[in-house]
This record gives C-alpha cells, sequence and structure tokens, in this order.
C-alpha cells in the first residue's frame, strides 16, 4: 500500500524583548536561578500582568514576513493547567482571537518552490524550568527565571509531505526569525522549540489518519529523524492492520525512536476564557504598517539579489541566505570581489565544513570575511594551490593569522616561475621515458601520471595549471 | 465624648489643631479594641507596634509644623485580603494561613503615602466569598447591633470593625456587593467603586473583572475624603483607568434640586423585605421633598444578573484561585505520595467549602462543551445588562434601591438556606456586573437592625452619588446612631 504524509509543524519561539512578557524583569537566559523573577512573573496572590508592547511588536514583525493578516482586534486568554513550573496555573495566551493568521512561507523542494499555509501566530508566555533531583534524592525545583518570558507560536498548516519538507519548513522558518532579529532561535538551548503533528494515510484517501503529537527535537536533524521514524512507524502498524493511538509522543534522541508520553484518552481541557486582567490588543493600521517598513531584507529577497548582483547560482544563493549571519558572511566576502562564485564555493564548502565538524557558530569562527577573500584572491594569482589554500584556511581559523603570512610560514608559496617549471619538467620527462611513449601512443591517462611525478618533484609547489601546460607544449 | 466615636473628619480638625496628637487617637482606638472586641472579632491581626511607629513620626512631622493632609494619622483597618507588605495576608483561609507578602497593595502605598496609620487586617469570607464572614476559616465575625447577628460578607470584619468604632475607616473589597451588603447590615457608608477607578494591585484576586476595593466609613463626607486617597491611575493594574479625578470633597453640600432619580422596579420586587422597602421609599421622599425628580423605571435584564454574576465570577475564581497548589507558598498538605496527591489533598485540606463549591462551579462552567452554554452566553448578556444601565443614566443622574434584601440575619442562617442567600444578591451583583460605582447609606432600622439604601450612577459617576447622599444625610439622622455595645 502506498501511504501519503500529513505534517503540521507548532513552532515556539522565544523572543528577545528587553523584559519579560508581563513585568519588568530582565528577560535573558541563564542566570542564578530564581534572581531573575518577581511577584507577577511568580504569580503572587494579588501581582497583576502588564502586556509588555515590545512582544506584540515582535510577534507582528513576525507575522508580517511570513505574510499574515495581523488583527486590529484580539485578546489574550487564560490556558488552565496545573503543573509545578507554572506559578498561577494558568499560561497566558491566545485562543480564538491570535494576533496574526492566514499566513503562509514558501520552500523549496527538489527545486520546486511549494507554498506551506501558516494558520496563525499567537503571544504567550513561557514557564518556568523544573530541576529533578537524582533517585537517590528524590525531590524537584523550580527555577522562575524563565517564567513570563515572551512566546510566539508558529502553527503550520498540515502542509508538510515529508520529514524534509519539515526539516526545510523549520529551518526556512528560523532564518526568517534570525534575520526579523527576534529571537536567537537556538534549539539546544530551548529558545526554538517544535513539536510536531504527523499522521500518514493511503494515497487517494481524503480524511486525514490518526495523528501522533512528538515533543522533545532538539536539532533540524532530530527533527526530520524523528519525522522518519514516526512515519515508518505509522506506516508499518497500518500495513500489518493495526490501528494508530492518538497520543504524544517523546523524541528520544539518544535511541533513535519515540516513546509514548500520554494519551488523549486522558485528553486535556485547558478551560481557556478571556484574561481579565488584561485589556483586548488594539492595533492602529498606521503602526503596523510602519513596522512593515521597517523590516530588514528577508531570505527570499537577499536570495533573488545575491543572484542578481554576484551572479552565484539560485542553488548557492539559497544555502547562502539561510541564516543572516552566514549571508552577511558571504557578502562581507563578495562584495567587490572579482571571483563572488569562487566565494560562494568556499564559503558552503570549508566555512560550512568547518562549522559542522567543530559544531560551531560562524562567529567562533575566527576568520574575517576579508580575509577569506584575500585567500581567494592568492588562489586566483596563482600563488597558491587550491589543496594549499586549504591548509591555509586550515591553520587560518585556528590561529586568526592572515592568509599572506601563512603561506610562507607554511611554505605554500606556488612555483609559477614557467622557466623553473620547465627545467623541473624536462627532469621528469627524462626519468620516464617509458610513461613518455605510452602518451605518444595514445594513452592519455599517462599524462595524469606524468603531472603527479611532476608535482611530487617541486614538492606540491609548482602551480599545476603551469605543469598541464608545459607538458601538453613539450610532449607535441 | 470619646475620641473613638467621632468621624475621620472631626478626629482630622482636632489634630490639626493641634488638640491631640495622632499617638492619643491611636490609645483611643486601641483601648476601645481592647473593650469589645471579644464580642465584635473584627480582627484577625493587629499591627499595634508598626501602628505606633507611624503615629510617632506623623507627631513628629506636624510638631515640625508640616502640613499634612486628610488621612495623616487617622487609624484604618484594612481588610486580610489586601497585601501588606510584612504583615500577614490570610483570606481568612487556611491556604494562606501564615501568608506575608513581599509588596504592598497599590491602596496600602497610597495610605501609607497619605500617612494613615494601619492598625490591623479585618476578618471577611474566606477569598471575599460569602454574604456573612461566617466562611472565615479562623472566626466568626458579630454584628454590632445585634450580637446574635452576622455583620454580612464578605468584608464584615472591615464594616464591623468601623460600626463598633474600632476604626475611622476601613478598606474592603467589592465583588458582588461585599463592600454594600455589611455596610447595609451594620449602618455606615460602603462605597464600591467604578471598575477601574481604584487600582487592584495587590488585592488577591476573586474574581478579576468585578473586584473593586472600597471605603467603609462613618458618613460621606469621611467616604469623599478617602476616595480622594484611593482614586487614581496605576500602570501596574491593566483595567486600570486612565483618568484624572475630580475632589470628591467638592460634591458635600450641594443642592440636588432638578436632579433626577430613578427607581428600578426589580430592585424593589418580591423578596425584598416589605419594611426595607418602606424604609427606602421614604429616603426617596426625603430626597423628592429637597426638590429631586423621582420616577420608576425598568431595568428588564435584571432577573439575569444573578446566574450571570455567579457564572462569571466562579469561573475567574476557579482560574484566580488555582495558583495556591502547595508548591511555593502557603498550606502544603502532609500526606502526599506524587504531585497529583500533593495538588488534590493541598487543596482539599487548604479550602473551605464555599469557596470548593465556587471552584467546582467554575472547573464545570468551563469546559469546552460548556463553555458556549454558560461562559459565552453569561459574556453577552453581561452586554446587555451594562447597556441597559448605560440608557438610564442617560435619564437619570443616580438610581436608587435598597442595598439588600433583608436585614442582617442570624448565625447559620444563611447556610441552611442557601439559594436565599444566593438571590438577595439582585440588588447588587448587577453592579458589579456594569462596573458602575454605587454607595450604601444608612436609612433607618427595621426591627432594631440597619437598613441600607443604595445610590447608583454611570461610571466615573461618583460625584452625583456623593451629592444625593450628603444631601440625604444633612437632613437625616440614620448615620448618628451608634449600637450599645
Amino acid at each position: 500500500m502506498n501511504f501519503e504524509t500529513i505534517i503540521g509543524l507548532e513552532v515556539h519561539a522565544e523572543l528577545k524583548t528587553k523584559t519579560k512578557a508581563f513585568c519588568s524583569c530582565i528577560n535573558e537566559f541563564g542566570g542564578e536561578v530564581n534572581t531573575n523573577c518577581c511577584p507577577v512573573c511568580m504569580g503572587y496572590p494579588g501581582a497583576l500582568p502588564v502586556l509588555n508592547k515590545k512582544l506584540v511588536e515582535y510577534a507582528v514583525r513576525a507575522g508580517l514576513a511570513l505574510n499574515c493578516e495581523i488583527s486590529l482586534f484580539s485578546k489574550t486568554d487564560r490556558k488552565n493547567y496545573f503543573y509545578p513550573d507554572l506559578p498561577k496555573a494558568f499560561q497566558i495566551s491566545q485562543y480564538d482571537i491570535p494576533l496574526c493568521k492566514n499566513g503562509s512561507l514558501k520552500i523549496e523542494v527538489d527545486g520546486k518552490e511549494k507554498v506551506i499555509g501558516i494558520t496563525r501566530i499567537h503571544i504567550e508566555e513561557d514557564a518556568g524550568k523544573m530541576l529533578h533531583g537524582t533517585e537517590s534524592e528524590d525531590y524537584s525545583l523550580v527555577d522562575f527565571n524563565r517564567s513570563g518570558v515572551p512566546l510566539i507560536e508558529i502553527v503550520s498548516e498540515p502542509d508538510l509531505r515529508s520529514p524534509l519538507e519539515a526539516r526545510l519548513y523549520l529551518e526556512k522558518l528560523k532564518g526568517i526569525l534570525e534575520y526579523l532579529e527576534i529571537s536567537d532561535c537556538k534549539m539546544q538551548e530551548g529558545s526554538l522549540r517544535c513539536d510536531a503533528n504527523i499522521s500518514v494515510r493511503p494515497v487517494g484517501q481524503k480524511e486525514f489518519g490518526v495523528k501522533t503529537e512528538i515533543k522533545n527535537m532538539n536539532s533540524l536533524k532530530a527533527l526530520q529523524r524523528a519525522l522518519e521514524y514516526e512515519e515508518e512507524r505509522h506506516k508499518r502498524i497500518l500495513t500489518e492492520g493495526g490501528t494508530i493511538v492518538q497520543e504524544t509522543r517523546r523524541w528520544d534522541e539518544a535511541k533513535g525512536i519515540t516513546v509514548s508520553m500520554r494519551t488523549k484518552g486522558q485528553a486535556d481541557d485547558y478551560r481557556y476564557f478571556p484574561e481579565p486582567d488584561l485589556v483586548p490588543i488594539v492595533l492602529e493600521k498606521e503602526w503596523i504598517e510602519s513596522i512593515r517598513k521597517d523590516l530588514p531584507e528577508l531570505p527570499d529577497e537577499k536570495r533573488k539579489r545575491f543572484v542578481k548582483e554576484y551572479g552565484i547560482p539560485e542553488y548557492d544563493a539559497s544555502i547562502l541566505t539561510l541564516t543572516k549571519e552566514l549571508s552577511n558572511f558571504f557578502e562581507a566576502c563578495a562584495k567587490g570581489h572579482k571571483n563572488p562564485k569562487a566565494v560562494s564555493n568556499w564559503v558552503m564548502g570549508e566555512v560550512l565544513r568547518v562549522m559542522k565538524e567543530k559544531d560551531i557558530e560562524l562567529k567562533e569562527l575566527n576568520i574575517k570575511p576579508q580575509s577569506l577573500g584575500r585567500l581567494i584572491d592568492l588562489v586566483d594569482e596563482g600563488v597558491l594551490s587550491n589543496t594549499g589554500a586549504k591548509q591555509v584556511f586550515e591553520e587560518m581559523y585556528k590561529t586568526g593569522e592572515e592568509p599572506e603570512v601563512l603561506v610562507d610560514r607554511l611554505g605554500l608559496r606556488q612555483i609559477s616561475d614557467e622557466g623553473a617549471i620547465i627545467e623541473l619538467v624536462k627532469k621528469v620527462l627524462e626519468e620516464n621515458q617509458k610513461s613518455v611513449e605510452d602518451y605518444k601512443k595514445g594513452k592519455t591517462n599517462a599524462l595524469g601520471y606524468l603531472v603527479g611525478q611532476c608535482m611530487k618533484a617541486s614538492k606540491g609547489k609548482a602551480n599545476p595549471q603551469l605543469i598541464n601546460k608545459i607538458l601538453k607544449d613539450l610532449l607535441s | 465624648m470619646n475620641l473613638y466615636s467621632l468621624t475621620l473628619h472631626e478626629i482630622r480638625d482636632k489634630m490639626r489643631n493641634g488638640e491631640i496628637s495622632s499617638k492619643e487617637v491611636l490609645d483611643s482606638v486601641y483601648k476601645r479594641i481592647e473593650e469589645v472586641e471579644d464580642k465584635i472579632g473584627a480582627y484577625l491581626t493587629l499591627t499595634k507596634d508598626y501602628a505606633y511607629e507611624v503615629a510617632e513620626s506623623i507627631d513628629r512631622r506636624r510638631l515640625k509644623g508640616e502640613e499634612l493632609g486628610d488621612l495623616a494619622g487617622i487609624p484604618v483597618a484594612v481588610k486580610d485580603n489586601i497585601s501588606t507588605k510584612g504583615i500577614k495576608t490570610t483570606c481568612a483561609s487556611k491556604m494562606l494561613e501564615n501568608y506575608v507578602p513581599p509588596f504592598d497593595a497599590h491602596v496600602i502605598e497610597k495610605l501609607k503615602d497619605a500617612g494613615a496609620i494601619i492598625i490591623g487586617k479585618t476578618n471577611l469570607d474566606e477569598f471575599a466569598m460569602g454574604h456573612s464572614t461566617e466562611n472565615s476559616a479562623f472566626k466568626i465575625t458579630k454584628n454590632p447591633w445585634d450580637l446574635e447577628r452576622v455583620p454580612g460578607g464578605s468584608s464584615g470584619g472591615s464594616a464591623a470593625a468601623v460600626a463598633a468604632d474600632e476604626a475611622y475607616f476601613s478598606l474592603g473589597s467589592d465583588t458582588g456587593g461585599s463592600i454594600r451588603q455589611p455596610a447595609a447590615m451594620c449602618g455606615i457608608v460602603g462605597f464600591k467603586p467604578t471598575y477601574g477607578a481604584v487600582s487592584r494591585y495587590g488585592l488577591v484576586a476573586f474574581a478579576s473583572s468585578f473586584d473593586q476595593i472600597g471605603p467603609f466609613a462613618k458618613d460621606v463626607e469621611d467616604c469623599a475624603i478617602i476616595l480622594n486617597y484611593l482614586y487614581g491611575h496605576d500602570e501596574r493594574d491593566s483595567t486600570s483607568l486612565p483618568a484624572e479625578y475630580e475632589d470628591f470633597k467638592a460634591a458635600l453640600n450641594k443642592d440636588i434640586k432638578g436632579m433626577k432619580i430613578g427607581l428600578p422596579k426589580e430592585y424593589f420586587a418580591e423578596g425584598i423585605d416589605p419594611e426595607i422597602k418602606d424604609l427606602v421609599l421614604n429616603g426617596v421622599k426625603v430626597l423628592e421633598n429637597l426638590g429631586a425628580h423621582v420616577e420608576e423605571i425598568s431595568l428588564p435584564h435584571t432577573k439575569y444578573a444573578v446566574p450571570v454574576y455567579y457564572i462569571i465570577t466562579s469561573a475567574e475564581a476557579f482560574s484566580n484561585l488555582a495558583r495556591f497548589d502547595g508548591v511555593r507558598y502557603g498550606y502544603r498538605t502532609k500526606e502526599y505520595k506524587d504531585l497529583e496527591e500533593l495538588y488534590v489533598n493541598s487543596r482539599s485540606e487548604g479550602f473551605g467549602k464555599e469557596v470548593k463549591f465556587r471552584i467546582l462551579l467554575g472547573t464545570y462552567s468551563l469546559t469546552s462543551e460548556n463553555y458556549d452554554y454558560y461562559h459565552k452566553r453569561a459574556l453577552k448578556v453581561r452586554r446587555l445588562i451594562r447597556q441597559e444601565f448605560d440608557e438610564a443614566f442617560n435619564k437619570y443622574d443616580v438610581l436608587i434601591s435598597p442595598s439588600y434584601p433583608i436585614v442582617a440575619t442570624k448565625f447559620g442562617e444563611q447556610s441552611e438556606n442557601v439559594s436565599i442567600a444566593y438571590m438577595s444578591d439582585i440588588c447588587t451583583v448587577p453592579i458589579n456586573i456594569a462596573g458602575i460605582p454605587a454607595m450604601s447609606i444608612p436609612c433607618g432600622f427595621s426591627k432594631g437592625l440597619p437598613v441600607g439604601m443604595q445610590i447608583m450612577s454611570k461610571a466615573m459617576g461618583e460625584a452625583a452619588i456623593i451629592k444625593v447622599a450628603h444631601a440625604f444625610e444633612r437632613n437625616t439622622d440614620y448615620n448618628k446612631k451608634k449600637p450599645s455595645l
């Protein structure tokens, strides 16, 4: 049986406003436990919330960037449930009238553009954090530093058709939020969190299958892996004639499986009702327009501009614009550079490789974009071979030294003096008469061997293009 | 004449003249408390050390020639659901028996700035839910006019304290009549302000969209003075009105000739004690004789007010009281195996019957199946009731009704017949539903027990109420009568 997979994502992003959502506590990650909280965000009796205007502004920014309608009138609601990290025993959220709705986001799948619907974006507050004791010390503590940190929840339509699409969507969304400078979007630290709803159905069936909700994916890769696991699980069960239980499941990264958390039989009823301590959120069109005017350049626009301005392929541009940091790095390097395509190759190749290998952020990479530009110049000028350049690059991010200095320190300066190379090639030809004869008989791969011997003789320092040229000249 | 039996403005004048010191005033009030508190039981906590410190500093400032406001050196009692920094705020609940707030409510800051002296915290129905103060987890409070009867509720302690001259004024909170009803039963003035006029910051919430803090006073002039100090915008309460307020003393000693008074007939209908009805109508006659125009009107949506009130307030209470879970502060059960039991046992043991009843009501009406049928419809009717008042106040300056359909009941009487207690809210709850201001003022005695007349006006129409009430008071002497203790 052929199945179709249906996925929708709920993404929570912590907003980096200066202060928390409903009080004047500083909004920052970490800090000594329970030092960054007050009667309001700890839910003391009699304390009252006051809505942070910046929170609304940031959410509207996200809404506009994601092509949403912005509600001129919306309100907050209480989502009631008991948990020790939720000091009021309700979360201030938005229920039936979200701040933003009916938006969309474009992703590229197999070179084709696909539009993913965004149902809604609403504002809410984060909860505190539980710190659990060990088995021998059986207790739990709560840290309220995170309590009241502003969040937006971005809910997609069930438009995603594969775990890969889900990943591409989240990657794109993350990029946009970063471009907007409204969230740090660090999945590891939890400033970006993603829950996924997934179901499968036989191809051609109209109704959705029974869905499960997956939580606890801490990276883009984890999202894709968890969904791939879950997709297979659904298909297997259905193929074997079983039924899917509607439930929430937790992704276990170490084991690579999803585990049941609770079934919807114990359905939560959050008893939403309008938050009486806050007044409705009434926005003016002019204010929204002024936010729209101030929106930064977003990934899609930037991608198009990169293609046009730097003449790089569409594919390169889409990768380089995924994150704001990377795109800025590329642009700082490519601006005024003779060879933007080479810059793109380097950024997409070596820069991303090192970041991935070392698991570091771009800003932790000790390389100025201008320095990378000059490294590429050295290759273009024949001073460095590509291999040599990679060695220099390796040393650059380790030491922070400039490429010109490293070329000589590492002794990688290429021999580009034609006279010297002619002498060298002649010597090699004398020592390899057999290969010369083979070549002349038409065995073209003998040429490769001879190039290799020349490089070896030069200890890798000779310019390979020149060797090639001179070899051919002498052999003809 | 004992100092404690004077009004706020009388004692203020004596302190300003230099006739007496703030310390002497305090001595007199604490002596009175010593004499009668055993009989009345108005207070849960007395703050004597703190009070004397403040009194001495006020006296020093006065000696230095500093000009002090109306409330400087005046002893005040505060309902124990209003947060006082460093002073226990129990809400008369086992749940908060030992809770000491780390901050002052906005009104407490205002009182302190004005130099008023907090002398103690008063008894109430647990979390302000009730009609008799019998729902207190700690003690009962007796009506100074008849010690076998309740003082009303939920602000029964604050009302009894003023009626028994155990304080010059007090603060209460009014969610559905909790100031006006005990004021009526104790024969004093009680005022429920326009919703949003007085900041709720620091008031332990019962029903957020209904709650208002207001004063109990010995007469209308005192009430006007106190309102001047309580009113004002507070950024920490998002529902606080950003309005500028007039000096309410300016509404005193005014002619009421030509003022238009409406008598909503639904407030005089079946269920109102005929003697009470007559006393209120006699009161209206006094105003008519002073030149006011009186007409009967109809507010047909009144009949929905009680169910609307209980649906919405219980929902808000369910949510507001959910934070009392035994995790961070307040009562925690001794016996629990897991988190679920910690919650269930702490709340089962920590809350009283009435509070649990309201929480259950809210828990029921807010389920996703029930929401549209109960809560959503109640919110719609709430709008209709507001509109109805708006229309009435296009024609009338004030509306007048009984404050409460019956006089103070005997202990236990209300719990025997709960539905009577709830239906008796008919005169008071519509005011909170609409968010308008209203005063209860003494208008006579029925079988020796005080009766209150309720004067209502449009939102921010406080001055009209004070004008009418003061005219009434100048031409009657009900407020001068004191219970014999």
